[in-house]
């Protein structure tokens, strides 16, 4: 029941107060009876649930763990590569 | 314009490589852990990840997973399905509910099966259309199944304001919202499972806020990680609870902050309160009764209420789950699905014997499907 896939708003209709968003490629509509109006604007991300958007996904907050894990993966690839070089060192095997 | 794309978000928290160097992260830290770790991921959204991306083979043995009771279908007890389908049995009658929930098995048969023999019931894609259907149909009763964690909860209660303020006066609500801190104090209260961490649900943390697990650090000395549903959120959410045991810590730590705050959502928290109340007691299926862990309409919309109104023709005796199933021992935390005689043989996602199997959230469901991981 719970998907946690972004989505982009992509129109507002404050009349009906109803979003369009765009889910990977799939245009649906979201109830914003649970979000203040005024918090949520053309281009932000959204969750949606059972057709209501729950809540704004924090984009600053997004990036910035997505930068962690990127770094996370960049020094742990060093360490790897390191790691490979000395067990390869201590290969009891080796000349076999 | 935000820098932010959406692709990033699509596969960035999905990435194998980070998912890998993650695991590594965390293995090289659990060599420090003083025990083996028994998280319980309380979501059935968790549960679906942790299988299908293999989480449990990435790490070391001596973190293991427990299943929690957090699919809003598995816990739904066979009475309760029972009132769904008398409802929908009523003469003139429109039965609505959402997703899974129409495959459940109640004592004799399921909501699909009903439907199948000609009785008006429809799942919904989102409770608002609840309001349309009963506006089509102005000479039929229409009865909304509500079901669900906090998650949905403001749904609900957004449906039911649309109703007064729209004057429909043929839309009733049978509900079935429940609450994930009663039911995981009830788990830990009991202690067989032996968890000693939680990974907390991301959906319901993001309506309620991650508030409402304070209680476990506090009272059971218990690290609780919310964690939100990509694989790469779970991991984080697990190397945060490694370091906290390392540490010797027991705090509530939001891992999934581009979405949940200690707060949550306000305005859904006020429309839940404004027509809901708690309610003394709410059987669980294979857990039992716990006090005060469901909700039901405030007294001032008794004539909203389908359990009051048509409360004559509900049947009000527990009925147990088939006695092969053990989807009770599982929700808490005390067996695995493949503990179960008729796992995969009797009990399949397409004939499911029990409620853990039917839901793409259930346990067994998720066991089912990736059980090729796991091998
Ligand atoms: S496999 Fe089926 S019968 Fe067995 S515990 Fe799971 S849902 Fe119940």
């Amino acid at each position: 029941m719970c998907l946690s896939i972004p989505s982009k708003v992509v129109k507002i209709d404050s009349e009906s107060n109803i979003a369009i968003v765009d889910t990977m490629g799939v245009t649906r509509k979201a109830g914003l009876e649970l979000v203040e109006k005024e918090d949520i604007k053309v281009g932000d991300y959204v969750l949606i649930h059972i057709g209501f958007v729950m809540n704004k996904i924090d984009d600053e907050d997004a990036l910035e763990s997505l930068k962690v894990y990127k770094e996370i993966l960049e020094i742990m690839d060093e360490d790897e590569r390191q790691k490979l070089v000395l067990e390869d060192d201590n290969c009891e095997n080796r000349g076999a | 314009m935000s820098e932010l794309q959406l692709k990033d978000l699509y596969d960035g928290f999905r990435n194998p490589d980070t998912i890998r160097s993650l695991a590594k992260q965390i293995a090289d830290e659990a060599k420090n852990l003083k025990m083996p770790l028994r998280i319980m991921e309380v979501c059935g959204g968790h549960t679906h990840t942790i299988m299908k991306y293999g989480l449990p083979q990435l790490l070391p043995d001596t973190i293991s997973f427990i299943h929690g009771p957090g699919c809003p279908v598995c816990i739904m007890p066979k009475e309760r399905i029972d009132h769904a389908i008398a409802l929908a049995k009523m003469e003139n009658t429109i039965l609505l509910t959402l997703g899974d929930m129409i495959r459940v098995p109640g004592s004799k048969t399921s909501l699909a099966q009903e439907r199948a023999a000609g009785y008006d019931i429809r799942p919904l894609y989102t409770p608002m259309d609840a309001l349309k259907i009963a506006k089509e149909n102005p000479d039929k009763r229409v009865v909304f199944f509500a079901i669900g964690f906090e998650t949905t909860t403001p749904m609900t209660a957004a449906v039911i304001k649309a109703t007064i303020e729209q004057n429909i006066t043929n839309l009733f609500f049978h509900i079935n919202h429940v609450l994930v801190p009663p039911a995981v104090d009830a788990i830990m209260a009991d202690g067989k499972a032996q968890i000693n961490a939680f990974i907390g649900p991301s959906h319901v943390s993001v309506i309620s806020g991650a508030k409402i697990y304070q209680p476990l650090p506090d009272k059971y000395k218990t690290p609780v990680v919310v964690s939100g549903f990509e694989p790469v959120d779970v991991l984080q959410g697990i190397l945060m609870i490694v370091r906290q045991q390392v540490q010797e810590r027991a705090d509530l730590e939001i891992e999934y902050t581009r979405s949940v705050t200690m707060e949550g959502n306000t305005i859904a928290q006020k429309l839940i309160d404004t027509y809901l109340q708690p309610r003394s007691h709410f059987r669980w299926r294979g857990i039992g009764d716990i006090p005060d862990s469901a909700l039901e309409i405030r007294p001032e919309f008794a004539y909203l209420d389908a359990e009051k109104i048509f409360g004559d023709i509900l049947p009000n005796e527990p009925i147990d789950d088939h006695k092969l199933c053990i989807c009770g021992t599982i929700l808490k935390g005390l067996a695995k699905p493949m503990e179960c005689k008729v796992f995969g043989t009797a009990c399949t996602p397409n004939t499911p014997l029990g409620s853990c199997m039917v839901s793409s959230e259930g346990a067994c469901n998720a066991y089912y499907r990736y059980a090729g991981v796991l091998a």
